[in-house]
């Protein structure tokens, strides 16, 4: 136990933390934003495999880590833009339409490696590149915070600048407004002449994008190989994000790093002597938990209004 | 090119042998013709699903016209987008509100056409343009406040401000007044009147002829997808507009034979009721209601009507108190408990709580019984007996609807309404609560449903009967109660002699029983 809460409260592990979280904070930011465009995107966890995989490959075709970036972006959000058109313009179920590329991207991405490189697990036969690691000058020296903050991976930067991009679009621009606007009520959007098909391409395109970016960091950040469902449900933990961090940017920041502290804490444990089974559950456990409480929180909210209630009527009727 | 006085003399808009067929193969306008003049307040009325809301719809550019040509100032334009509605200077409140709920009101007002600082748009200009608009108008908003909780008729002030930010000549007020109480009808009047005197021009529907006669300059009425005629304010009556939309003599005034009073049907004692946010909605509310009566409500609505509505018909849970139906009690069991031991419901809001929308006529009409005889046997669903009460019901309570099995949400408001009805009273009920039964329907249905509750009541059904129509629940009850914030103020033993002045001090609690008086009238 002491061991334990020694590894809890040690600068590595809060720098493992951020560098854990990244991973479900930028599709949770792109859930967000289908979220509140009203078309929400399920699809994120088949978005950040394929980007994943498609950045891996361009960065061994082209020897740099640059090109793999844009490739896996692309994918990412060709892949959005292929979910929205079957739903926008085709009236495909949204929700059926993101579980099909969830499964084509599962099966989709192990068989291209299968054909490059005859391995059906993984690319580590292949000499990938990585997204560059960031020594913050100054700030890199200062004791407990340099080794948290600086040397992070580049896209761990973005994913925390994107809480606040994200969040200037969806509440200081006009077309953010439009978006919220049209995924609470299109009809009063259309009404005023807001183009409501427009606003929910764009809302799933940009979902795509932020999916793609968590994709590449997984592949090419956070490890140097891209591995069969490597993804391993954060797609779907990054949806959870978005629900407990009450559909705001902030919000499903915190979320996010509530999660990846349940991972890193998985993976420091996995070096003591507990069941490596056990300690890979618990991202998920906690997810689980997390869902839990927040429900029972809301329950307990109206009981205890009622209960307020109650006791003005004793008070009011005793005197 | 037309002469200076020519121009004058055209009217401000003019559509032209408007025909619309919707995709389904409903014809709602047929070949009609309709004008606006310039400064005028002018009312276009007509039953449930004349086609009033299309006409005005093609105006704003949300549905095309199959065929037709519309003309503003004499010169013929196309409207294809709202967007190109309101470059013209035509703006529309719709029959259902179009806001956000979850943004402000400047937010609402300003959607669309945010004014810009920069790449970012500016709420304070949003705001300031909020509040000099309001301030011009007589319009009287919050501009900061969250939509989702402002009161109704704020909400309908924001939809007119929406379309005058957009620089609207011409205002389309689709039924604006459905939902209104009638303090605020009367607000919205002046308010109406303000635009018209800034150089405005109004079109307004509504169902209420009263309020038509009083607030138009002239009156355009339909029915059954075409014009019947235009007339001028000055020749026409209540009675008069009555039968040109209905096309035969409307009763206005409701025959009642004498009341033959049963025993006690609903007892309701000390009823208490909290609603989520906290708010005392109901406290300590008494009263009987006999078999063969028509126990009215009046109130201004928001004073608990609706919370007792729903306690009584299980929806909500009491915090304290007796509801009893014939000596057994009935509080807190839910809804098809409630039903069961005999009691129907009519909701007033029938879209939420009245039909399941995509669902059939013939379903809509069995969800209350769907699982006994002949209806389920062994377990499964037998939808030939459904489809023959459907049949029996909708031609007993005069639906129109050219095929039972079409979904519910394909009906007018009217005709939706009568689903409800002939469901309620065909399942045999000792009480039945009827809440707004009338609202939002047009005359020859509104009689409809008048008719239905006296039938109901000479049978000895005891009718607890709400609504914020104070003419109506005057008119249609025996005994008459008064809400004001939550309590009973009132009871009347008989509403002969009762004047709509009288009700109204109790209902603006000026006025108040004593509890012993209202106690005598349980
Ligand atoms: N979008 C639509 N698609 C198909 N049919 C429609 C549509 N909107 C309206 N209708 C039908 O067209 C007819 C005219 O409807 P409309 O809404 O214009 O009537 P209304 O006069 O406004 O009635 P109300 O007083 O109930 O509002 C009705 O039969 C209605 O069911
Ligand atoms: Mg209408």
């Amino acid at each position: 136990m002491d061991q334990a809460l020694q590894v809890i409260f040690s600068a590595t592990f809060i720098a493992a933390v951020l560098r854990v979280s990244t991973p479900i904070l930028l599709p949770a930011l792109g859930g967000l934003i289908s979220d509140l465009g009203g078309v929400v995107n399920i699809a994120l966890e088949g978005i950040m495999l394929t980007a994943a995989c498609a950045g891996v490959l361009i960065s061994v075709a082209t020897q740099s880590e640059w090109p793999g970036l844009l490739a896996g972006v692309v994918m990412g959000v060709l892949m959005a833009l292929v979910l929205a058109f079957f739903h926008l313009n085709l009236k495909a179920d949204l929700i059926l339409a993101a579980i099909a590329i969830n499964i084509l991207a599962s099966g989709g991405t192990i068989f291209v490696v299968f054909l490059l490189t005859g391995d059906k697990g993984s690319t580590s036969a292949l000499v990938s590149k990585q997204m560059p690691f960031v020594e913050i000058p100054i700030i890199k020296d200062i004791p407990v915070i340099g080794p948290i903050v600086s040397g992070q991976n580049l896209l761990t930067y973005v994913a925390f600048i994107a809480v606040v991009l994200v969040a200037v679009f969806l509440y200081r621009t006009r077309a953010g407004i439009h978006l919220r606007a049209v995924g609470e009520n299109p009809e009063a959007a259309r009404s005023v002449g807001i183009n409501v098909r427009a606003q929910q391409y764009l809302a799933l395109g940009l979902s795509g994008l932020l999916a793609a970016l968590g994709g590449v960091y997984l592949s090419m950040g956070y490890v140097k190989f891209f591995a069969r469902d490597m993804t391993a449900g954060r797609g779907f933990i990054a949806l959870a994000a978005i629900f407990l961090g009450g559909k705001t940017p902030w919000g499903t920041m915190i979320a996010a790093l509530v999660f990846g502290a349940a991972e890193a804490l998985s993976v420091q444990l996995g070096n003591l002597r507990i069941p490596n089974q056990l300690v890979q559950m618990i991202p998920y456990v906690a997810t689980l938990v997390a869902l839990v409480i927040y429900a029972l929180v809301q329950r307990q909210r109206a009981i205890a209004r009622q209960r307020k209630f109650r006791q003005t009527q004793t008070v009011a009727v005793g005197s | 090119m037309p002469t200076a006085s020519d121009s004058a003399a055209a009217p401000l808009i003019e559509m032209r042998n408007i025909t619309k067929i919707y995709p389904n193969g409903v014809l709602a306008d047929n070949d009609v013709s309709f004008e606006v003049r310039a400064g005028e307040i002018h009312a276009l009325v007509g039953e449930n699903g004349a086609g009033k809301s299309t006409l005005m719809k093609i105006l704003y550019g949300m549905e095309r016209p199959t065929s037709g040509q519309i003309y503003l100032r004499g010169a013929p334009v196309t409207i294809h987008t709202p967007h190109e509605a309101i470059a013209l200077g035509i703006g529309m409140v719709h029959q259902n509100f179009m806001l956000v709920p979850s943004f402000t009101v400047a937010e609402n007002i300003v959607l669309g056409t945010e004014p810009l600082r920069g790449a970012f748009v500016d709420k304070r200009a949003a705001v300031a343009a909020t509040a000099s608009l309001a301030q011009q108008y007589g319009l009287n908003v919050d501009p900061e406040a969250v939509v989702d909780v402002v009161p109704v008729g704020m909400r309908q002030r924001v939809e007119i401000l929406k379309a005058l930010y957009r620089g609207a000549d011409v205002l389309i007020l689709d039924e604006p007044t459905a939902v209104l109480t009638p303090q605020e009808t009367h607000e919205l009047f002046a308010a109406i009147r303000q635009l018209v005197n800034a150089g405005k021009t109004v079109i307004f529907i509504s169902h209420k002829l009263r309020e038509v006669m009083e607030i138009s300059d002239r009156i355009s009425v339909m029915r059954d997808a075409r014009m019947v005629g235009t007339i001028d304010k000055r020749n026409a009556d209540e009675h008069l507009l009555a039968k040109m939309m209905v096309g035969r003599e409307v009763f206005l005034n409701i025959a009642k034979p004498p009341v033959q009073r049963g025993p006690v049907v609903l007892k309701v004692r000390d009823l208490e009721y909290a609603t989520e946010a906290g708010v005392e909605a109901l406290k300590h509310v008494s009263f009987n209601v006999y078999a063969g009566e028509i126990f009215g409500i009046a109130g201004v609505e928001g004073n608990g009507q609706t919370e007792l509505v729903e306690v009584i018909a299980g929806l909500r849970a009491p915090l304290g108190g007796v509801i009893e139906l014939e000596g057994k009690s009935i509080a807190g069991l839910p809804p098809r408990g409630v039903r069961q031991a005999g009691v129907a419901h009519i909701p007033e809001d029938r879209l939420t709580n009245g039909v399941a929308l995509e669902s059939s006529i013939q379903e809509n009409l069995i969800v209350d019984r769907y699982e006994r005889e002949p209806f389920t046997r062994g377990g499964f669903l037998r939808p030939s007996e459904v489809a023959r009460n459907g049949e029996v019901l909708i031609e007993q309570y005069a639906i129109r609807t050219p095929d039972g099995a079409l979904p519910v949400g394909s009906l007018s408001g009217g005709n939706m309404q009568k689903v409800v009805v002939a469901r309620e009273l065909s399942s045999r009920p000792k009480l039945l609560i009827a809440a707004q039964p009338t609202r939002g329907v047009d005359i020859g249905a509104t009689e409809f449903m008048h008719e239905q509750l006296v039938k109901a009541r000479n049978a000895g059904v005891a009718i607890l009967l709400v609504s914020a129509d104070l003419s109506e629940v005057m008119s249609l009850s025996d005994r008459l109660a008064v809400m004001h914030a939550g309590r009973i103020v009132a009871i009347f033993p008989t509403t002969n002699g009762l004047t709509e002045e009288e009700v109204g001090l109790y209902m603006l609690g000026t006025k108040t029983m004593t509890q012993a008086e209202i106690e005598r009238n349980w």
